[in-house]
């Protein structure tokens, strides 16, 4: 019998069984028991939840793999981990501590302004972020088996993964409609590889699960996403940054199923109780958007 | 005329089931309420979290609906799915729909670094299949009156039981239709 393990099938396939979910950012093994509990696919675990980071200020590292491990310990759904764009030893230890997905994130301060990682040389599959299908197709030919949008991570404002999600979605119609000799100059201008567009044009869709992140602050903020086309969505704050994180978390997953069955949504969004406070994107300085980190 | 066959669309590989489905010649439908199994001939449990769809279903009186349907219709669980129809898990209280007389265990692989591929004999339905295994169970040990289509390693991986086929691995990741057009038969016979 042959055996293989780290396929581009099993890698990919791993996020296709988290669509229609929604992944939550922990910090430690009682808050991924509520977000099991609540009813997310997988949890994200960190140090520090993205708005602690910006408070925090500093350089943001992969967390203590006793945090990683203590997740581990806690839940039987996926645990994911950051590592810091482009540092390769961050990977290798989270794939040696068997986290089930790395997030090559640009929430943490990126160890390389230039590259990002060969993920294709790795077992554990990646997860990254983009703006637009240029970065979307970089990632792609870099090895992720996952995107997300990146939005503006630890605001509790939408508005950025609604950017990137239409625009991301919008390019993808683009290249499904184009003629084959228009694609080059479009992979030209987009900075992406030609055969990754080429594979769009001819499946009519990208070849990896795209998610939402960024942003999401309340079950509507996840049905809005889910409704623009998102297969699921990640959110970091959003849950533990609120008044009362299992209700919040509930919610948020229930509204991400039931993301078109709007009396529903209304049930669900009542007696919440106060969500994350939100940042005007107008206040962010520009050193301070995560989004134009690791283009 | 074809059978109409859902697919429970809480979360997970949905569109992939879906599409196989068709493929294999029947009419699809998604379930996310109880009132979606209604005119159905037979009930897909995708893979994905099994412990996410329990609690989605628990709050919504689908798991109720779910188990009834199974009284008289036929269902196809693969990964998360298989759990779900299991009669016994292990390390968990209790069963889920408990469809199955078989015995299972969680992530028995290992995690997902230890996700694979693998080439597969099943017992009547294909003698190359490429199972795709992710983050998937296995069944320890299974009943006599059930009727075991596939091993890996040494564990049963696949297994039909009268109305209900089940298995760890994904179908719904690849190209070939025979597990799918194998349920779409069952289905057929039931109708």
């Amino acid at each position: 019998m042959v055996v293989q393990k780290g396929t581009e099938r099993v890698k990919r396939g791993m996020a296709e069984m988290q669509k229609g979910g929604v992944i939550m950012d922990v910090v430690n093994a009682e808050q991924a028991k509520i977000a099991e509990e609540a009813g997310a696919t997988a949890v994200m675990a960190l140090e520090r939840v993205p708005s602690d980071i910006r408070k925090a200020g500093g350089v943001a590292r992969m967390a203590d793999p006793t945090i990683v491990e203590q997740v581990q310990n806690a839940v039987s759904i996926p645990v994911m981990a950051k590592a810091r764009i482009g540092h390769i030893v961050e990977a290798r230890v989270l794939e040696a501590m068997k986290v089930d997905y790395i997030d090559e994130s640009e929430v943490l301060t990126p160890a390389d302004d230039v590259f990002h990682i060969d993920k294709k040389a790795f077992t554990v599959p990646f997860v990254c972020g983009c703006r637009d299908l240029g970065e979307a197709a970089r990632r792609i030919g870099e090895g992720a088996a996952m995107l997300r949008t990146k939005g503006e991570p630890g605001t509790g404002n939408i508005v950025e993964a609604v950017r990137h999600m239409r625009l991301v979605n919008s390019q993808v119609r683009k290249v499904v409609a184009m003629a084959p000799d228009e694609l080059m100059v479009f992979a030209k201008e987009l900075g992406a590889p030609y055969e990754i567009l080429l594979q769009i044009r001819e499946a009519g869709r990208l070849p990896v699960v795209n998610f939402a992140a960024g942003g999401v602050a309340t079950p509507a903020d996840a049905a809005l996403m889910m409704e623009l086309g998102a297969d699921g969505v990640f959110v970091g704050s959003g849950i533990f940054k609120s008044e009362n994180p299992a209700k919040f978390a509930r919610s948020i997953v229930e509204a991400t199923t039931y993301y078109q069955d709007y009396e529903r949504i209304v049930e669900l969004s009542k007696g919440l109780g106060t969500p994350m406070k939100g940042i005007d994107m107008s206040k962010l300085e520009p050193a301070e958007r995560m989004q134009d980190r690791g283009i | 005329m074809s059978v109409k066959i859902g697919v429970l669309a809480l979360q997970g590989a949905v569109s992939e089931h879906v599409h196989s489905l068709e493929v294999s010649g029947a009419e699809t439908a998604l379930v996310k309420n109880a009132r979606d199994l209604d005119g159905l001939d037979g009930l897909v449990l995708p893979g994905g979290e099994s412990t996410m769809m329990r609690r989605i279903m628990d709050r919504y009186d689908l798991f109720e609906a779910v188990k009834n349907f199974a009284e008289q219709k036929p269902v196809f669980g693969t990964c998360a799915g298989l759990i779900l129809m299991a009669k016994q898990i292990e390390g968990r209280r209790g069963p889920h729909l408990a469809l199955l007389d078989i015995d299972v265990k969680r992530n028995a692989f290992g995690r997902q670094v230890d996700s694979f591929e693998a080439d597969l004999e099943i017992k009547g339905i294909s003698e190359t299949y490429i199972g795709v295994f992710i983050r998937a169970p296995y069944i320890k040990s299974a009943a006599e009156n059930v009727d075991v289509l596939a091993t890996c390693e040494g564990h049963i991986v696949a297994c039909r039981q009268g109305r209900f086929l089940a298995c760890a691995f994904h179908p719904e990741l690849t190209d070939d239709p025979a597990m799918h057009r194998y349920f779409v038969r069952m289905v057929e016979e039931y109708h």
